[in-house]
């Protein structure tokens, strides 16, 4: 088998996956890795959105509040099992995006970005306000998704920390084979080439508006199935979920990876999850040292942490 | 010359880290927000546990053994709160965990501290918290439902039947205002208005003026949190309303009269503790003792006002420490149980008795009726 750049990707993701817990010093990092992973599905659906098509979101994490509602709300109102709430939240996102992108997506320029952080903010007021249905700021209880038990059952106890630690590094790597395989497939390159020019693009036969709603839907997608494991995980969920800084932290995490690449956003997003644990000492300076390292980023290396690494080694070598 | 100090500051800091936990200290885990949308909770709840702790050690910890506070800033995030209450109990291994400035936040610590069977204190005011009774989980603030009862036995008292409500959307306001409308029929009180404001909103005279118009209103309530209460009572004045305002517990702070501007405060009530009228305190007030000298701590280290806020962190501190101390065991379950048999405990807030199917320990008692008369707060009853 010949070693692509894809399959590179998806063994040192599960590489990575599988050999971190050896470090582990205690059971908290599981948790920690779990939203590493939680917030790297998201990312991924960011790095299809806005690195392979070029268009900017500012309200993706409405689309996670969506998905982490619909795992409250769906089991407690129609007896649905939370796993098929989880397809019923991307279903709703899916639907949602689609609906809002297809006048959007026509426009040019910043209106995306404007009009996504319109949506964002409104599903965060309508999951603040609408208290009767979603018990408003004080947030709701999610039910158990039952699935631990289930591998008690077939002989493999994990505790709550480890199964999430798996299950949503199993997620992450499965969302990531799914973004690389669009990378390299005719969609994946009509979406680049209307990333580089629009008008080329359109000239060769590509239906811009089209192939830009279809990238919007993937990424909405992926932000409604990563605030589902986020509650699914949390057992209990608020409308902060779904708030403005959610979105802005999800572009961060992607621009400072590298959002052309999907091992560099996860990198990105390793990062940022991380950065507060680690500084905790300075929890008063956190913002300032975002902020400084977010600069510094975009000054020296625009293309994102990660490959502007990978770069500098490879050219070393040669 | 920086360069060393860096230096210097990093070792030290490497080497607290890396400090033996084998020495016999007892160590106690907090979450807050102190910065984020709750700072003005959280950051005094901070301060006051920062403050107790040095103050114990000073006196020689628990029976002998020193007390170690790990403190971290939720920002108000309940994601945070939960990742960061897993950290306490996996990785800095405390024996107790304090905090859950919001609501939200409260919710998702007592999840990973029940599943931990490690005492949680929460300093945040829904009834969800403790009711039903979990084990492990209590909390020091008076309920919103308390807050309402108080509110509407004043009331009743002063011959009131039927009073306009207006209340904040927020998650204070909005979560009393629904507690309030659950108890107001006991009283024999009638709602005869019902507006809300966003708690953005600077101008809430359309909302009071229809108030005012209801039929017969004789009293107005406002449950709110921040600045909506005080531009409620600055509106309130400017459109002459000539009936008793009440607001909420989450205003009874000096910052209030200062926002809202002591001409328009003068004759509002609200619930509040003990706290805020330390120097009024009878003599053998059994609360006295203590709410002065939390008071004078706290005004002295931090040279800003004392609040109720801080005073539910006091109060958190005090019963844990308590516990240990009559527990003469620093094992979770054992501090459980002392917790639950705490009885007759004066904290600031008011006097405090739990029991296996009260996780809250206070009464109605707790709050004090004040009055705002001259830009201060008085005693109404």
């Amino acid at each position: 088998m010949k070693m692509t750049p894809k399959l590179a990707t998806l063994l040192v993701l599960g590489a990575l996956v599988l050999l971190a817990p050896f470090l582990f010093p205690s059971n908290f990092y599981y948790r920690v890795g779990s939203l590493i992973f939680v917030n790297a599905i998201a990312v991924t659906g960011i790095v299809i959105l806005t690195g392979y098509a070029g268009q900017i979101s500012l309200g993706h994490a409405g689309f996670a509040g969506i998905g982490a509602y619909a795992c409250a709300l769906a089991p407690a109102h129609f007896g649905i099992h939370p796993a098929l709430a989880v397809v019923l939240g991307a279903a709703i996102s899916g639907l949602l995006a689609w609906l809002v992108g297809r006048p959007i997506l026509r426009l040019k320029g910043y209106y995306l970005g404007v009009a996504t952080l319109g949506l964002g903010i409104l599903i965060s007021m309508m999951l603040n306000n609408e208290r009767q249905l979603t018990r408003g700021p004080d947030g709701i209880d999610v039910p158990e998704l039952g699935m631990r038990a289930l591998l008690k059952g077939w002989g493999l106890d994990l505790t709550n920390g480890q199964f999430w630690y798996y299950f949503c590094g199993l997620c992450m790597i499965l969302g990531a084979w799914l973004a690389l395989n669009l990378h390299d497939s005719p969609s994946g390159r009509a979406l680049r080439a209307l990333h580089g020019s629009e008008i080329a693009a359109r000239t060769v036969g590509v239906d811009v508006a089209r192939m830009k709603l279809q990238a919007f839907v993937i990424s909405a997608v992926y932000a409604s199935v990563s605030g589902s494991l986020l509650a699914l995980q949390n057992k209990f969920i608020t409308p902060d979920v779904a708030g403005f800084m959610h979105s802005i932290e999800m572009v961060t995490m992607a621009v400072l990876g590298g959002v052309g690449s999907v091992l560099g956003a996860i990198f990105g997003a390793a990062i940022l999850t991380l950065l507060p644990q680690v500084l905790t000492i300075f929890a008063e300076y956190e913002q300032l040292v975002l902020g400084l390292v977010m600069m510094l980023v975009m000054i020296f290396l625009r293309e994102g942490l990660l490959p502007s690494i990978l770069r500098k080694l490879r050219r070393k070598g040669e | 010359m920086k360069n060393t100090m860096t230096t210097t500051a990093l070792a030290l800091l490497v080497a607290l880290g890396a400090a033996p936990a084998a020495m016999a200290e007892i160590r106690i885990g907090a979450s807050i927000s102190a910065t984020g949308p709750a700072a003005f909770l959280g950051d005094p709840e901070a301060k006051t546990l920062e403050l107790l702790v040095e103050e114990l050690n000073a006196r020689g910890g628990i029976d002998g053994e020193k007390v170690k506070l790990v403190l971290y800033d939720d920002g108000g995030d309940p994601n945070k709160a939960r990742t960061f209450a897993t950290r306490l109990i996996e990785d800095d291994e405390v024996v107790a965990i304090i905090g859950g400035t919001t609501t939200g936040a409260s919710m998702s610590i007592l999840a990973v501290a029940e599943d931990a069977e490690v005492p949680f204190i929460s300093l945040a005011g829904a009834i969800e918290i403790i009711k039903p009774v979990r084990p492990f989980v209590f909390k020091t603030p008076h309920t919103d439902r308390m807050a309402c009862q108080k509110i509407f036995e004043d009331m009743q008292k002063r011959g009131f039947t039927k009073i306009g409500m207006i209340s904040g959307t927020d998650g204070f306001g909005a979560s009393m205002q629904a507690q309030c409308k659950d108890v107001v029929e006991d009283y024999g009180i009638e709602i005869v208005a019902d507006e809300t404001y966003n708690p953005t909103d600077a101008d809430m005279t359309a909302q009071l003026t229809k108030i005012r118009n209801a039929s017969g209103v004789q009293a107005v309530l406002n449950p709110g949190f921040g600045q909506g209460p005080s531009i409620v009572t600055r509106n309130y004045r400017q459109l002459a309303i000539d009936l008793p305002l009440y607001q909420s517990h989450g205003v009874a702070s000096n910052g209030f009269i200062e926002l809202a501007g002591a001409p328009a405060a003068e004759g509002v009530r609200l619930p509040g503790t003990a706290l805020l009228v330390a120097d009024l305190l009878a003599e053998d007030d059994p609360q006295r003792g203590i709410v002065v000298a939390y008071r004078d701590a706290f005004e002295e280290k931090t040279k800003t006002p004392v609040g109720t806020f801080g005073g539910y962190a006091h109060d958190a501190f005090l019963i844990l420490t308590d516990a240990i101390s009559r527990a003469g065991s620093a094992e979770p379950d054992d501090i459980r149980d002392a917790i639950e048999a705490t009885s007759g405990l004066a904290g600031t807030t008011g006097i405090y008795s739990f029991s296996a199917e009260d996780h809250l320990g206070l009464d109605l008692s707790a709050f004090r009726m004040l009055e705002i008369r001259n830009g201060a707060w008085t005693l109404v009853d």
